[in-house]
């Protein structure tokens, strides 16, 4: 009994912010677009009983999810999106490695701080840090006055606008939720090991690549999910530090609402983006299953 | 269990006795130092070919930076290291001919046992298709042929133990290093392993040299142990010398139990002395003695308490003999523990085999009883 009710919260507290807001998101999607207040149709009207609700029904359908494959925005954009997300993943690995290794290699007194450091800008406003990064890649900004200061450059290069600096704003943003699971894997592994491997006639490099990278595999992966899945839906960063050729489906998603006010349409964008993201999500459960089970 | 060898060994195998012998490796006046810390002082040692040498000491003594120096974790501060006659300083880890059994086991936990086996056979220049081939005789030799497919965590302590040391005995090393090799097993399996490492040694022809904080370990395996204390080398010899005959209070306390009675030396004949521990009571003989001490110094005798013969009458054939009391007595089932408070104060341990049922023992608390010993039995320690 206590168990259950144990239990209880989580999924009372799933169903209530997740699974309700999702049956009507899905309920909208099926719905047509009205010039009203909701801008859709039908409404539930439960005061003409039985015959209300079936009349309900009988109104959703479809058509939404039949009109985004009519326009190729909709797919390009997912597309668009799935490369920015996968490209940008990659990015803030390889940035993220080295800087966690680093942390996991430094003496056991400076660790709090560097975690603190990794932590430290959350401290201030997501929407803050992304617009100073304009200031910083404006073609009058920080970044090219310096270059051109040192003399790297003549002309201002253009960099805001572009789908560069939403890399630069993504790696930068999610750099945390990189770091912090590879940190916690690497900090794990035990030193020996890889004096063991220099022992068996490993190089340092050799030692690397058979044995820690390897074993940092389960944080990489968390890592890699932890960035993607956001990404894939990512809208401020592709919106403030983008350009009108950067596509993504979180700014196709806004536009349909706020600009379209078509909720149907951005309803069914917001269902299929789901979709797609469910398969990332599976696997990484199980990948947190595997690793749980690997250590039980 | 391993087989006792069929035929007893002729020859005695004692190469440091041979002054012809060229030892394996060589510490030349190596000191170590960390920061203000010194690990190391000063030392110099020969450790010889097939050897099973032990050191032995109390944490923090130095003796695994020793090892970590051979197996090149470490550089030394001053001095050198010879191994085959090669100076090994900055030699790194990887093209050393030598191998370490890491106390941890340092097993690699995403590879099977086999592949951690294969490991430092994939790194050497051995042909591709003759690794299986050594692996499985590794796996043969300490009988993990069933757990190949095994991962480190699906496999017990004491196989894990045997997949260290069968990793590490792949490459067939010149020497062998040991770090604690049996630390994590329990009592029992721990005196097999002993037995099953003297015979793994003696099969492969390896230099072993081992680190061990216990006694007794290092007393069954070792053809020669060096006790350390904070980075010096109190005595090198076999386990029997050791024991026998220490040469100073630090080693004859470190190793088993012994008494210790101080008093004062006076000469009584070649290498005898009579020690005298209290007034208005006949001194301690002793003869045989290897250390000479100056008339009238201050000295420890050293005696082990299973020397000692405990018994209600003083037997005639012995050159000391003590009156006591009896204060404590230690039951073990097979050996009895007699704590003896001698006239002057002088506590006195005594061991004695239990030969005859406990109900049938002749002494108990408070008995007054003889305690007694040959003049040889003990040794003179100066300071």
């Amino acid at each position: 009994m206590k168990r259950a009710a144990l239990i209880l919260l989580p999924y009372s507290w799933l169903i209530a912010l997740f699974l309700i807001p999702f049956v009507i998101v899905i309920k909208i999607s099926l719905s047509d677009i009205a010039l009203a207040i909701p801008p859709y149709t039908p409404n539930l009207d439960l005061s003409q009983g039985w015959a209300g609700i079936k009349a309900f029904f009988a109104q959703l359908d479809f058509d939404n999810f039949r009109f985004l494959t009519t326009d190729d925005l909709y797919w390009k954009a997912y597309l668009s999106s799935l490369r920015i997300a996968v490209v940008s993943t990659l990015l803030t690995l390889c940035v993220a490695y080295p800087l966690a290794y680093g942390m996991a290699r430094a003496p056991d007194e400076w660790r709090p701080t560097l975690m603190m450091l990794v932590i430290l800008p959350f401290w201030s406003s997501f929407l803050i840090r992304v617009y100073s990064w304009k200031a910083i890649l404006a073609n009058e900004g920080l970044l090219n006055q310096f270059l051109m200061l040192i003399g790297v450059i003549d002309t201002p290069l253009t960099i805001l606008n572009t789908n560069t600096a939403v890399y630069i704003g993504i790696v930068y943003t999610y750099l945390p939720f990189m770091v912090l699971p590879l940190y916690s894997a690497l900090e794990k592994l035990d030193g020996s090991l890889l004096e063991a491997a220099e022992d068996l006639g490993c190089t340092r490099f050799q030692a690397f690549w058979l044995i820690t990278f390897p074993l940092s595999r389960n944080g990489i992966i968390a890592g890699c999910f932890l960035v993607f899945i956001p990404v894939m839906g990512e809208f401020v960063i592709p919106e403030l530090l983008g350009g009108s050729q950067t596509l993504m489906i979180g700014k196709v998603l806004w536009e349909e609402f706020f600009s379209n006010r078509d909720w149907p349409v951005a309803s069914a964008v917001a269902v299929l983006l789901l979709a797609i993201l469910v398969v990332p999500i599976v696997l990484f459960q199980r990948n947190e299953e595997k690793q749980r089970e690997a250590e039980g | 269990m391993a087989e006792p060898s069929s035929k007893p060994n002729t020859t005695v195998f004692a190469p440091w006795t041979d002054p012809n012998a060229v030892p394996l490796i060589r510490f030349k006046n190596v000191t170590k130092r960390f920061g203000d810390f010194t690990a190391i002082d000063d030392l110099t040692l020969d450790i010889y070919e097939r050897e099973f040498f032990a050191l032995l000491g109390p944490s923090g003594c130095g003796k695994t930076t020793m090892m970590r120096m051979l197996a090149g974790f470490e550089n030394p501060t001053d001095g050198t290291i010879e191994i085959g006659g090669q100076d090994m300083t900055g030699v790194p880890p990887n093209l050393r001919a030598v191998n370490m059994m890491f106390q941890s086991y340092a097993l690699f936990p995403h590879l099977s046992v086999f592949d951690n086996i294969a490991f430092g056979l994939k790194r050497s220049d051995m042909p591709k298709t003759e690794i299986p081939d050594r692996v499985n005789e590794m796996l043969r030799l300490t009988r993990l042929e069933k757990f190949a497919k095994r991962k480190p965590h699906q496999i017990s302590g004491g196989q894990r133990q045997r997949v260290a040391l069968a990793r590490s005995l792949a490459k067939a090393p010149k020497l062998l290093l040991l770090d604690e090799p049996l630390g994590a097993l329990d009592k029992k399996l721990r005196e097999e392993t002993q037995f099953e490492l003297m015979d793994i040694q003696e099969k492969t022809g390896t230099t072993f040299v081992i680190v061990t904080h216990d006694q007794e370990e290092a007393m069954t395996v070792a053809s020669r142990v060096a006790v350390m204390d904070a980075g010096i080398i109190k005595q090198v010899d076999t386990p029997a010398a050791i024991y026998e005959a220490p040469n100073s209070v630090y080693v004859a306390d470190f190793i088993g139990d012994v008494n210790l009675i101080e008093g004062t030396a006076s000469a009584s004949g070649e290498h005898a002395y009579d020690i005298t521990y209290a007034e208005g009571v006949p001194p301690i003989k002793v003869s045989e003695c290897t250390q000479d001490v100056a008339e009238g110094a201050r000295v420890t005798f050293a005696i082990r308490p299973e020397k000692i013969l405990v018994s209600q009458t003083p037997p005639e054939d012995r050159a000391n003999t003590l009156e006591g009391t009896i204060i404590d007595i230690g039951y073990l089932g097979n050996l009895s523990t007699y704590h003896v408070e001698l006239p002057g104060g002088q506590m006195v341990k005594a061991t004695m085999t239990n030969s005859s049922r406990i109900s049938r023992r002749d002494f108990t608390w408070e008995d007054k009883v003889w305690l007694s010993f040959r003049a040889s039995a003990g040794v003179v320690l100066g300071e």
